[in-house]
């Protein structure tokens, strides 16, 4: 049988332009507005010789760094922008999930919301009249059908998002990171959805998600994408080991703002391990740097950061958070700099990332979340024991006292 | 079903797309209009009242200050037979050609043929339209009682589905081209509502083309693609054959517009996601 996508030799170009600009003398500098200003341009590949096939009702994970082109081939692939060089060939219809609940309007009802959105989403009218209550049923939102969208809570759209794209029936799936947000029920419904779509019905699914649990679950083969081109495709496995030791070597995490915010955002993230390169040695001090950007200040409410440590398998082993009373957070607009110091980390060894959540009080909103940044590898060094030290051996250091009456 | 995704694909207006996104088409056009009334106190009104309004102002100075000539109909309903296509016109452009730049949310996250979104846009104006004529019937029904006119009602209901047409062709040319220039470059938002509203004057709306002497420059004003479809409405209402050389040089103008129009906007429609 033929593979449901072939993609070959599948490049994307981008020109990037740069003025000349000379301040040769002020006679120099206004003639120039009447000249025409010399325009150079730089050629940049965002992504370069991709070639991979997918069979049908396989699922592949795409990993890679921010800026390793993997929202342009998605891009691509859901026919959103077009490639510059070579051409897939796709044997079946495909949905792109970029995002969820897409074409949203707050000022229609939640039923209304369900047809527009997955009419987007390429439903026929009828089909989405015969999936309806199942659509709303698993959204849980029954109560709220007739109400307009902008008094829902973020979470309870977020639902009835995901609800309206899990119904879709294309043959190949293409979804970005969709799973990043809601609460942690709702992101397990959805994974089984997932899963369900891709082991039972068979679907074909191209999976692109920094939860790296995630791809390991859900695909068998995952492609790790670096600087545009494809660095290795073998199995979800062997992909997100690859993927854990390129990453190891960024301290700092930085956010890309691109759109207009209108709450706090988590900047930047930077960690100091006791060693450079991210290495850290167990029961040492590690300090975090955050940085929020606060476009508007929240004085009435409390805000509320807390950071949590954790494997790749997302099982937390350390969380804590700020108390309301001793770090006012978001208080007045501009930078504020947060500083997490852990004086003695007690973690075992093995590789850690940092997650770091901002919000408002519990049940309102949540302002931004950071996940899977700033990775680190405990090491031991120092520590008496006879025997030798190895992994899973525990999960944290403890203090003892031994006695012998 | 086996297709193929590769840059540089060779043109075609891609109508048969279209015609298999019909449905999404409807549901951009019902969001908008629905979205578009919810938002008001007065709702469907406005669609009637702003017309309304601007028909007695018009009135009151062109017709009687201004004594202005108006081909055998009582000035309010020759100004507002005008008014009402112009008004899918404007509204019509003006809604096109900022459609690209307002969905541009979802044009990023999703594919579907683009030509849809100006398309739907044009759509609420002639909904308006529905809506404002039956004020527009209103008037007609009250001259007709009191100043007994001579209205040529079969003329009228034969033509205006035509005129009605004209102007949406009109509308969409210049729409696709204003909504596809305006991602380039965002400078037609502004120049947009400056372009209709000098257009206005030069087009037969509030003044019968017969008060311009010049055969030269009746021509000339024959190119606006909205002349033919005014011209048609009040010629079927009065039973005055308008003059049909400057019709068809009206409508040769506005096929070639929407023809333009079409073809530019498909020409950059491939990287509308990789310039929003």
């Amino acid at each position: 049988m033929k593979p449901i996508l072939e993609i070959n030799n599948i490049g994307k170009k981008f020109r990037i332009q740069h003025e000349l600009k000379s301040y040769l003398s002020l006679r120099d500098s206004v003639m120039g507005i009447f000249k025409n200003t010399r325009t150079t341009y730089e050629e940049f590949y965002a992504l370069k010789n991709i070639s991979f096939n997918v069979n049908a009702g396989e699922a592949i994970g795409i990993v890679g760094k921010n800026g390793s082109g993997k929202s342009t081939l998605l891009k691509i692939l859901s026919k959103i922008t077009p490639p510059s060089e070579g051409k897939i060939i796709s044997r079946g219809r495909i949905a792109g999930l970029l995002e969820v609940g897409t074409g949203f309007h707050h000022e229609l009802t939640g039923r209304e919301n369900v047809y527009l959105n997955g009419s987007i989403l390429g439903m026929k009218r009828t089909e989405i009249r015969s999936k309806f209550d199942e659509i709303i049923d698993f959204s849980g939102t029954e109560k709220f059908l007739d109400t307009p969208l902008k008094h829902y809570s973020s979470g309870m759209q977020l639902r009835l998002a995901f609800a309206v794209a899990a119904f879709l029936e294309p043959e190949i799936m293409i979804i970005d990171e969709v799973l990043a947000v809601g609460d942690a029920e709702f992101q397990k419904k959805c994974m089984g959805k997932m899963e369900d779509a891709s082991k039972k019905e068979g679907k074909t699914i191209l999976f692109v998600s920094h939860d790296l649990n995630a791809i390991t679950n859900l695909t068998q083969k995952a492609i790790l994408l670096k600087t545009g081109t494809i660095d290795s495709f073998d199995s979800s496995i062997k992909i997100v080991e690859k993927y854990l030791q390129n990453a190891s070597a960024e301290t700092t995490y930085r956010k890309q703002i691109r759109d207009e915010i209108h709450y706090p955002v988590i900047s930047s993230v930077n960690i100091k391990t006791s060693f450079p390169d991210n290495t850290h040695v167990a029961e040492e001090k590690l300090i975090l740097e955050i940085e929020l950007l606060v476009p508007v200040q929240i004085p009435k409410t409390v805000t509320w950061m807390s950071v949590q440590i954790s494997d790749f398998k997302e099982k937390g082993f350390v969380h804590v958070s700020t108390t309301s009373r001793e770090i006012k957070l978001c208080k007045e607009p501009g930078v504020q700099k947060v500083i997490c110091t852990f004086p003695r980390l007690k973690l075992y060894m093995g590789h850690y990332h940092v997650n770091v959540f901002l919000a408002g009080p519990p049940g309102e909103k949540i302002y931004d979340v950071v996940k899977n940044v700033c990775p680190f590898e405990v090491i031991i060094i120092g520590k008496e024991y006879d025997w030798k030290w190895r992994p899973e051996l525990c999960a944290y250091f403890e203090d003892v006292n031994w006695n012998i009456n | 079903m086996e297709y193929e995704i590769k840059p540089q694909r060779k043109f075609d207006f891609g109508l048969k797309e279209l015609w298999s996104y019909k449905e999404l088409f409807y549901f951009f056009a019902w969001r908008d209009i629905k979205v578009k009334y919810k938002q008001t106190v007065l709702g469907f009104l406005w669609a009637i009242l702003q017309p309304f309004v601007t028909m007695l102002v018009f009135t009151f100075f062109f017709g009687k200050l201004l004594q202005m000539p108006s081909s055998n109909l009582p000035y309010p309903v020759f100004v507002l037979s005008g008014l009402l296509l112009w008004n899918i016109f404007s509204s019509g452009v003006v809604n096109a050609g900022n459609s690209m730049v307002h969905n541009s949310n979802i044009i990023k996250k999703i594919y579907f043929p683009r030509l849809i979104i100006p398309l739907s846009a044009i759509l609420v104006s002639v909904f308006d339209f529905l809506m404002a004529f039956m004020i527009f019937l209103a008037v007609l029904f009250y001259f007709k009682f009191h100043s007994n006119i001579n209205i040529h009602w079969l003329g009228l209901i034969l033509f205006l589905p035509i005129s009605v047409l004209l102007a949406c062709i009109a509308s969409f040319g210049i729409g696709t081209l204003m909504a596809a220039l305006n991602i380039k470059y965002r400078d037609f938002r502004y120049l947009i509502p400056f372009m209709i509203q000098t257009l206005l004057f030069i087009t037969p709306v509030i003044y019968p083309i017969s008060i311009v002497k010049s055969l030269v420059l009746k021509k000339i004003l024959a190119i606006n693609p909205m002349y033919a479809a005014i011209e048609i409405l009040r010629g079927s209402m009065t039973g005055i054959y308008p003059d049909i050389q400057l019709i068809l040089i009206s409508m040769f103008s506005s096929f070639v517009l929407l023809f333009s129009g079409i073809l530019f906007f498909r020409k950059t429609e491939y990287y509308f996601a990789d310039l929003i």
